[in-house]
């Protein structure tokens, strides 16, 4: 095959503008200086700024406070990633026996997809409301005191939820499509090779579907960690107050409401090296995918 | 091992659409049946509904004495090959072929043992820790077969296993499926869409034809006297010549002037569909049909000569040392090289 080529440089380079320079005016610039401020002690008012060096990251170290908060940011990314997923490819195992070859229902399901996440979380907000949510009655009902947002774990049992809940038709459609790409033959192979369905499923589905299943676990992490915030945003109504928080909330809060610029500065800074690392992580396996199939 | 009886089995999909007409034969023990047809006649569905892998909507399926319509596929004893050789894409060679004896309760050492021998009888020693993905189309077949064999069963069930293979590659797997099969003893059914595949491995060919049994008999028996012009058609490379003709008083009449003599003591008159197989006509000098080729297939070992007899296209195989020459010759057709067919229903007559 030939190959294109471009006879001027330039003609690239002015494709790639538009798009470098949102990724610098969105993303380096921003995170250029959120790097730089975390050096700074910043002046609540704006009058200016002190050079403390590593101070910010130090003090959070030793604040009680952010450690809870780091705490429950790995307690909530934990359970949202476990459930979320295992909720999933239950329902999916579920589903690929009904359809089967039956594409019209495979775009049906899709179209949960399609639940913006505002709407998750205010749909959060009827069902765990503190006097006509029905999730409230349930738990009132197995003998659970539950008040959200007056009582710390009934707020986060709403977070894990609602999480869960907004995560699971994502991971739903990957592990449905992964389960219909393995092959028919091979799953009737296995059927003659072992009676037995369930062992079939540990033995032959969940590692064909394991690709599929790290792919979805760096997804589900990220999106714990970083994507429920507006759903606990929602949910609190923008006054956390006692309840539990996430890393990212705990830098809006302290950044927009706090004013503290250097402590929220470091504290995005130590989120933004998670997320490299996640990134790394997750292209490794990328590599290992291919050599699947 | 064991025989196999089918009873009236049927294959009503849930669509409605019947792809397996009720049909009733019986596999001796350790004998090799082919299952051939065209694309789309129900082949796999039959192969699939005695492995187990699809339902049986009519009729009953017995494996040795035991009717098996409602039994597991893993508890009929059965292996298959797939098409695809649907290996598992994770597991080493070893663990391909280990996986059926490791779920029936076999001790690790047994399991170690029977597939190094397997191994050995299929040549893949050298690569049993090796994935799938790291095989030749060839090799992956035989680790298919390896699977199969491990597991010593009752019955071996081949699902058009050679049609991702090269050609040369597929004859001689062929023949060692062949002899591998004579060796072990163990009873089988195979499918495919390849009348040569069916001719050389059959110890009897049944031949599909949408959801129907057309025939069902030895490879001989087959390309010597179908039963249909659908199996003379079809069986045979090239086909049985077919000739719409008019049969009266013993004798056969092309286009009301040329005239054969009909196969001995034919009651029936009137309009017949006549087969003549390629091989079975001579040409000479002093034949009294004529004969217009056409075009010469240069064969090597020998020729085919297409061309034209009492206007219907006709194809003659002669020997490398015959005359290769387009233009008239003449035809000596022996009576009992003539086969008679119903046109309308294509039963043999
Ligand atoms: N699940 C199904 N539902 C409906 N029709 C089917 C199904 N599977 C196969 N068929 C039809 O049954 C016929 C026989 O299929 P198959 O046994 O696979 O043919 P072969 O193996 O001889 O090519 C085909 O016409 C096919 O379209
Ligand atoms: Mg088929």
């Amino acid at each position: 095959m030939k190959r294109a080529g471009f006879t001027s440089v330039w003609l690239p380079v002015a494709l790639l503008l538009p798009q470098l320079s949102i990724i610098a005016i969105f993303f380096y610039w921003p995170a250029g200086w959120a790097v730089q401020s975390s050096f700074y002690l910043q002046d609540p008012f704006g009058f200016g700024s002190t050079f403390v060096g590593f101070e910010n990251y130090t003090d959070l170290t030793a604040n009680s406070e952010y450690m809870r908060i780091a705490w429950f940011t790995v307690v909530f990314t934990v359970l949202v990633t476990f459930f979320s997923l295992s909720i999933a490819l239950l329902l999916a195992v579920k589903a690929d026996k009904v359809i089967r070859g039956a594409k019209s229902y495979r775009t049906l399901l899709m179209w949960v997809y399609a639940v913006a996440p505002p709407v998750a979380g205010f749909m959060g907000i009827m069902l765990f409301h503190q006097h006509t949510g029905p999730m409230t009655d349930f738990f009132k009902a197995l003998g659970w005191d539950y008040k959200i947002l007056v009582d710390y774990n009934s707020t986060a049992t709403a977070f894990i939820i609602v999480s869960v809940w907004k995560q699971i038709p994502v991971n739903f459609i990957f592990f449905l499509s992964g389960l219909q790409s393995i092959p028919r033959a091979v799953r009737e192979a296995a059927m003659i090779d072992n009676r037995s369905g369930v062992r079939r499923f540990w033995d032959i589905t969940f590692p064909l579907l394991a690709p599929t299943g790290f792919f979805l676990l760096i997804i589900n992490i990220t999106y714990a960690l970083f994507d429920t915030f507006g759903i606990i945003d929602t949910l609190v109504k923008g006054e956390p107050g006692n309840n539990p928080m996430t890393l990212v909330y705990k830098v809006y809060m302290d950044g927009f409401r706090g004013n503290d610029l250097g402590g929220s500065s470091a504290q995005s800074v130590i989120l933004m090296v998670l997320v490299l690392v996640l990134t790394v992580f997750q292209f490794r396996l990328i590599e290992r995918r291919i050599h699947y199939s | 091992m064991a025989q196999v009886t089918l009873n009236g089995v049927g294959k009503t999909y849930p669509n409605g659409f019947e792809a397996v007409k009720p049909s009733s034969f019986d596999i001796a023990d350790g004998e090799f049946v082919v299952l051939v047809g065209p694309s789309g006649c129900g082949k796999s569905t039959l192969l699939r509904m005695v492995a187990g892998l699809e339902d049986i909507t009519a009729g009953s399926l017995n494996i040795g004495d035991r009717e098996v319509n409602d039994v597991d596929p893993a508890d009929r004893d059965v292996a298959m090959v797939f098409q695809n050789y649907a290996l598992y894409p994770h597991m080493t060679v070893r663990k391909n072929i280990g996986y059926g004896l490791k779920n029936r309760g076999t001790s690790a050492a047994e399991i170690e043992a029977k597939v190094q021998d397997a191994a050995k009888m299929l040549d893949l020693s050298a690569l049993l820790d090796r994935k799938p993905s790291q095989l030749s189309g060839g090799q992956r077949q035989r680790v298919a077969m390896g699977r199969a064999v491990v597991r010593d069963p009752a019955l071996f069930l081949f699902d058009e296993p050679l049609s991702n293979l090269d050609a040369k590659l597929r004859n001689q797997m062929r023949i060692e499926i062949k002899a591998l099969q004579r060796r072990l003893g163990v009873t089988s059914i195979y499918v495919t869409h390849d009348q040569v595949e069916a001719m050389t491995m059959a110890d009897r060919i049944i031949v599909l034809n949408g959801g129907e049994i057309e025939q069902i008999g030895t490879p001989a028996e087959i390309y010597h006297n179908p039963a249909s012009k659908f199996v003379a058609s079809f069986m045979g490379a090239p086909p049985m010549n077919l000739i719409d003709a008019q049969l009266e008083n013993g004798e056969i009449r092309m286009n009301g002037s040329t005239v054969l003599t009909a196969p001995s003591d034919q009651a029936y008159a009137g309009p017949v569909t006549m087969g003549i197989r390629p091989e079975d006509v001579v040409i000479d000098e002093a034949g009294s049909t004529p004969f217009t080729i056409e075009i010469v297939e240069e064969l090597g070992a020998h020729r085919l000569l297409h061309g034209r007899l009492a206007g219907h296209a006709f194809t003659v195989h002669v020997g490398k040392e015959s005359l290769a020459n387009a233009g008239e010759v003449r035809l000596q057709i022996k009576p009992d090289a003539i086969r008679l067919f119903q046109p309308e229903t294509g039963k043999a007559i």
